[in-house]
């Protein structure tokens, strides 16, 4: 064949894939936005539910939503960043070790219902703690976990190696090199990983179908053992489960998911483009 | 032999990574006061030396030691903390390797690791440092800027001097000029020259005429042996091995 030509389909075929791949993203985000915007006022975002949620607004489902994950990641960072510098620091490079490492990857694919599931038996049913905010947190940082731990693992691998011989060179311990020499310059990697995860527990549905979601429930959580509402599975069940909700509303709940995580991704962006004109390595 | 007391007694030493040997059966004493050079080819032994030294080789997986290494009559590997060690011998890579911290920063590193905090005392070792590897005048105005900033020999000089902020007793270089161009080569020569009063300072080198210019005894290494070690002087005018002054005449390297 002709190159001219050879290299005229590669490119059509190569932009035609991107263009599919984002068409559907424009038009999806089009649609919400057109039908929901016009749902979105003061009262919509800051006042509690109405008569069987047909009127009022959606304000535990937000504030749930945004405990709910504050919650994911006051569990999830601590431990994943301290496993994950456990992981790269400190563990020999052993049979063990390298399954530990897979098993924490492969643990980022179970589909979310499973760790549902999984946070009814151990929060909500072994450890008594109910249907609460305080089981649906753990369940959603349990999710997170894997997210968390392998950026972060990215992020330390990604600091060169002469830092921490430098480090150890003049003196310092391994916890002091990790401390001062290793982990500062790490955190912005691990602030993007945090920041995805936090993204992820927002938007997910099934981890607190049975460990956290009200269905209705209008008035605000008076503590971690309390159930609450929450966007995603208030979303699902005024969509689905109650007839008679107008349409502005329930595109406007789903307007309100979208940029939560939006931002909350756009977040990760900023701050990981501003910490890379910073890196001088 | 050896005048003075011996700072390094290495007695039967041999260094593996796994099943590969780095340097085999070496004996040696360096005195205190003395630049002892090290010369020899690419994987003669020589970095794998200065890193056992110091204990840096600890990190690598496989890593096997046998024969002892005495520090002032101490085994490095039984009587010294490791942390101690360390400070007691520093080491200044073949390439730059600042920190990506400001200059003052990394000159304070080491010290501030050990728990210091009094700034005056903080500030008194930047100032006596950088004056002893004769920075100073270069970045007395601007501590607070990034080391990475510098150039290539500032970078070098500063390396030197984060050592020398901790006070160490021993200065260990390995190959410190190979990245540096002849005047930065130069200054670093003549620190080393400066310092020899105050440390006792081990010069790895792959520039023979770099050991003829500052040692006090020099040592070629080849192939994980110890070929040959004597006063600069001799190794340079009347080596006993043929090996040695094939190897110092350019035959090869």
């Amino acid at each position: 064949m002709n190159p001219r030509t050879a290299q005229k389909i590669a490119f059509t075929l190569l932009f035609g894939a991107t263009a599919l791949v984002v068409l559907p993203v424009l038009v999806i985000l089009g649609i919400i936005v057109a039908k929901g915007v016009s749902a979105i006022s003061g009262e919509f975002l800051f006042s509690m539910p109405r008569a069987g949620m047909t009127a009022g607004g959606i304000l535990p489902a937000i504030l749930g939503t945004l405990y709910l994950v504050g919650g994911a990641v006051l569990f999830a960072v601590p431990l994943g960043v301290l496993a994950a510098v456990y992981l790269v620091e400190y563990a020999r490079d052993t049979r063990l070790s390298r399954l530990i490492k897979l098993a924490i990857v492969n643990l980022a694919g179970v589909p979310s219902v499973v760790y549902g599931l999984f946070g009814l038996g151990i929060f909500v049913t072994f450890f008594g703690f109910g249907a609460s905010i305080l089981a649906g947190s753990l369940t959603l940082g349990i999710m997170i976990l894997p997210v968390i731990i392998t950026s972060t693992r990215e992020a330390l691998e990604s600091v060169p190696r002469s830092f921490r011989v430098v480090s150890l060179s003049l003196g310092a311990s391994r916890w002091q090199t990790i401390r001062h020499s290793v982990l500062p310059h790490a955190l912005p990697g691990i602030l993007t990983g945090t920041i995805l995860g936090l993204g992820r527990a927002a938007g997910e549905t099934a981890p607190i179908l049975f460990t956290v979601a009200a269905f209705y429930l209008p008035r605000l959580p008076q503590s971690v053992f309390d159930q609450t509402m929450a966007l995603p599975y208030h979303l699902y069940v005024i969509s689905t489960q109650v007839p008679g909700i107008a349409e502005n509303t329930r595109y406007g709940t789903a307007l309100v998911l979208l940029a939560l995580v939006l931002l909350l991704n756009l977040a990760a962006i900023v701050l990981r483009s501003r910490f890379r004109r910073k890196k001088k390595w | 032999m050896v005048s003075g007391a011996a700072k390094f007694s290495i007695q039967g030493l041999s260094l593996h990574y796994g099943v590969l040997t780095a340097l085999r059966d070496l004996n040696l004493e360096i005195a205190a006061h003395e630049i002892f050079t090290v010369i020899g080819p690419a994987n003669s032994g020589k970095s794998s030396f200065l890193s056992a030294l110091n204990r840096l080789a600890d990190r690598i997986p496989n890593f096997r030691q046998n024969g002892r290494i005495l520090l002032d009559g101490l085994d490095v590997r039984r009587d010294i903390e490791v942390e101690i060690l360390r400070r007691r011998v520093g080491i200044v890579f073949a390439l730059p390797l600042p920190l990506p911290i400001s200059i003052r920063d990394n000159l304070t590193y080491g010290l501030r690791m050990q728990g210091v905090r009094d700034r005056q005392r903080l500030d008194a070792a930047v100032e006596r440092s950088l004056r002893e590897a004769f920075l100073w005048d270069e970045v007395k105005d601007r501590l607070r800027a990034p080391a990475m900033n510098l150039s290539g020999g500032q970078q070098q000089r500063l390396c030197l001097a984060r050592i020398l902020a901790g006070e160490p007793e021993v200065l260990m270089l390995d190959e410190p000029t190979s990245g540096l161009d002849p005047i930065s080569t130069a200054k670093i020569e003549e620190t080393l020259l400066e310092l020899k009063a105050r440390y006792t300072i081990l010069l790895v080198t792959n520039n023979v005429a770099q050991a003829a210019r500052v040692g006090d005894r020099t040592a070629f290494f080849l192939m994980g042996e110890m070929v040959e070690v004597d006063e600069t002087k001799r190794i340079f005018t009347t080596p006993r091995d043929p090996r040695t002054s094939d190897y110092i005449t350019g035959k090869f390297g």
